[in-house]
């Protein structure tokens, strides 16, 4: 579904990641940890097409298809979703009406008609109940004074909407209590098939506990320097990230 | 000959046509009188410094349209709020159109300055309102030198206009450049409600300049509710002076939304002679092109107790330039004055400016004053959120735009007017989408 070959990006001209290569099949779930500045969100944001970043060498591919020319919206509408580490709030747009908006500007995208109100409600209704979302929360203004724990619920919200072939979270977990995190856990898991994939990007193993990965790629300057099993996400909750750092410097 | 001097010589044929014994007849004299004397405004003077009129200024208009033209209903249908009933008065080239108008004269009065200036039923009421609120700036002046024709609406004690009235103004450009001068007078009685919409549309690439005088009355407890859809063709140009008089508990609300033409001036003045009235100035403006825009805004409080509530956002492409200056007085027996100013801008082309500017002149001690002016840009960091679940770039920026604005469209009461004004600005970010928020 997604595979990277030899990635390096830039941010005004500053190298940030110098030649990842990743594969992601359906069904399948990865997790990529790693020190403050080793390049996580860099990547995620890569995958989603922000223009400041720059793809200095390599290739994305998505469904066999290089993604590099692609814009932002152009790979959320081939099913690439990602959560933001820091959601942007947007004022006078409430979340039911921005929802609204980005599944038909998908569906239009698609050639597909708006999707009918009624349909489109009870979609609203089944998603935020399935991640406990209180209807008056939807009728506020996109993370607009939202705690952190709702910005994020609000996320897996337009994930659930949305449902993407490969969703990336970005440190989805930051910002969360337990319950909270069970929550958005619980849904993450249930919107899982074999058709589609996730990529949990997480700097602590607790996520990790609730939703679980079958790979676990550990990133340190810009390169992923050791991939393992789940086994790996404990390994490094133990020990910490400096015996990599070592190791790779090694 | 200059503009002027036109105008000023032309003041002697008008007298030939109007009946110059009359109360409003002395009114023009003493106009014209002032208008000569002060001449157009320049770049000099501090409320002019950032509009230049000289070039619309050398313009050989016509200032009294000869002929009369006619227009099917079908063609203008689309710049009517057509969506509900409306009493609605149209004047193409400045003379009133019968055939596109609904006056009444059931239970209030919607109808031709006109006829409200020469039938005698009406003396006391022109005598007391008439000038009475506009002041004796060169431009007001001149507009009152040649005032005749107009629309003038009298809502008695008590009573609200069950339907809300449209103010349309056509121009067909037969005559090469036309000079229009309505001039509305609108008296509100104690306790009387009306709603308001006024347009100036023009229908030709020729140029057209309109120097409008309205002048409003709410009494007590009165609510009057303005709209004006600023959205004329390239060519049109419009200095719109709008003078309002409030006695105590009234409430009066003017929503400027502008969009399109070549030049727009609005200066929107609110006087509160009495306790407890509150003013509410609010704005929209969308320019691309070469747009000019400038609001100057004016709101006296005189009396304690009162508010004011100014809103103005302004969103500028290309090499568009706006302009706010909101000046608020405060005098010294108006203690407890809440008056609160916002101008919010978005710049979202390198080439287009804003000069925003407050102006508080407060002599009470005891009052809550506030004004903010921010300029920025669109949020690049929300502009990839959304593109990013979905909603193209175009999209987000008009979604970004209109949510910018939103808060001032969301005071507009009447519900169509809104739609319509909703589906302007989609229309002018070049998007189709909802905007439903």
């Amino acid at each position: 579904m997604l595979k990277i070959e030899n990635l390096h990006a830039s941010v005004e001209d500053k190298n940030i990641l110098k030649g990842i290569n990743l594969e992601v099949k359906p069904g399948e779930v990865h997790a990529i940890m790693g020190p403050n500045g080793s390049g996580k969100s860099t990547l995620s944001s890569v995958i989603a097409g922000k223009e400041e970043y720059e793809v200095t060498d390599g290739k994305i591919y998505f469904e066999g298809e290089d993604i590099e020319e692609l814009a932002a919206e152009e790979r959320a509408h081939k099913g690439i979703f990602l959560s933001f580490q820091y959601p942007v709030e947007i004022p006078g747009v409430s979340v039911t009406n921005f929802i609204k908006t980005a599944i038909n500007e998908s569906r239009k995208a698609k050639g597909l008609e708006d999707m009918p109100a009624k349909d489109m409600l009870k979609l609203i209704r089944e998603k935020s109940e399935m991640l406990e979302i209180d209807r008056k929360f939807l009728s506020r203004s996109l993370n607009e004074g939202f705690s952190g724990g709702e910005k994020k619920r609000n996320e897996i919200f337009q994930m659930a909407m949305l449902e993407p072939k490969l969703a990336i979270l970005d440190e989805t977990d930051s910002g969360l209590d337990i319950d909270a995190l069970r929550i958005v856990a619980n849904g993450v898991n249930k919107l899982k098939s074999k058709d589609n994939a996730v990529v949990v990007i997480t700097h602590y193993q607790r996520l990790l506990d609730y939703i679980v990965p079958d790979f676990v790629h550990v990133l340190h300057n810009g390169r992923i320097v050791k991939s393992g099993g789940k086994e790996l996400a404990h390994e490094l909750e133990e020990k910490g990230y400096d015996w990599i750092k070592e190791e790779a410097n090694a | 000959m200059d503009l002027k001097d036109k105008l000023v010589s032309s003041f002697l044929a008008f007298e030939n046509k109007v009946d110059v014994d009359t109360f409003v007849h002395n009114v023009r004299s003493e106009a014209i009188k002032i208008f000569e004397e002060k001449g157009f405004p320049t770049k000099k003077e501090e409320a002019w410094k950032y509009t230049s009129l000289n070039k619309l200024l050398k313009e050989d208009y016509s200032v009294f349209p000869k002929q009369e033209n006619a227009i099917d209903y079908k063609d203008v249908k689309k710049y009517f709020i057509h969506e509900i009933d409306t009493y609605h008065v149209v004047f193409i080239d400045g003379k009133y159109s019968s055939h596109l108008s609904n006056t009444t004269h059931d239970g209030i009065d919607v109808c031709l300055m006109s006829s409200a200036l020469t039938n005698p039923k009406y003396r006391l009421i022109i005598e007391n309102h008439f000038n009475k609120a506009a002041t004796t700036d060169s431009l007001p002046s001149l507009n009152t030198a040649f005032s005749q024709e107009g629309v003038y609406v009298h809502i008695p004690k008590n009573k609200i206009a069950d339907k809300p009235i449209q103010f349309i103004n056509f121009s067909t450009g037969n005559e090469s450049a036309t000079l229009l001068q309505p001039r509305n007078l609108i008296v509100a009685e104690e306790n009387a409600h009306v709603q308001i919409i006024e347009r100036h549309q023009s229908l030709t690439e020729n140029p057209v300049l309109t120097n409008s005088v309205t002048e409003i009355f709410t009494k007590k407890r009165a609510i009057v509710d303005y709209y004006k859809i600023q959205n004329d063709a390239e060519n049109a140009s419009l200095i719109d002076n709008t003078f309002i008089k409030q006695q105590r508990e009234s409430i009066a609300s003017v929503h400027t939304f502008a969009f399109g033409g070549k030049l727009i001036r609005n200066n929107l003045n609110f006087f509160q002679e009495g306790e407890r009235i509150d003013s509410i100035l609010k704005g929209v403006t969308i320019l691309g092109d070469k747009q000019h825009v400038d609001h100057n805004t004016l709101v006296h409080h005189i009396e304690p107790n009162c508010e004011s509530h100014q809103d103005y956002k302004g969103i500028f492409g290309d090499s568009s330039t706006g302009v706010f200056n909101g000046k608020i007085i405060v005098e010294k027996e108006a203690q407890k004055t809440n008056a609160f100013q916002a101008n919010n801008n978005i710049l979202i082309s390198d080439k287009a400016s804003i000069n925003t500017k407050p102006q508080l002149e407060i002599f009470a001690d005891d009052v809550k004053c506030s004004h903010g002016c921010t300029i920025g840009q669109l949020d690049e960091s929300a502009l990839f959120y959304m593109q990013s679940r979905g909603i193209p770039k175009k999209e987000a920026k008009a979604l970004l735009m209109y949510a910018f604005s939103n808060n001032v469209l969301s005071s507009v009461k009447i519900p169509e007017l809104k739609q319509r004004i909703t589906k302007i600005i989609a229309n002018k970010l070049g998007v189709n989408i909802g905007f439903d928020l």
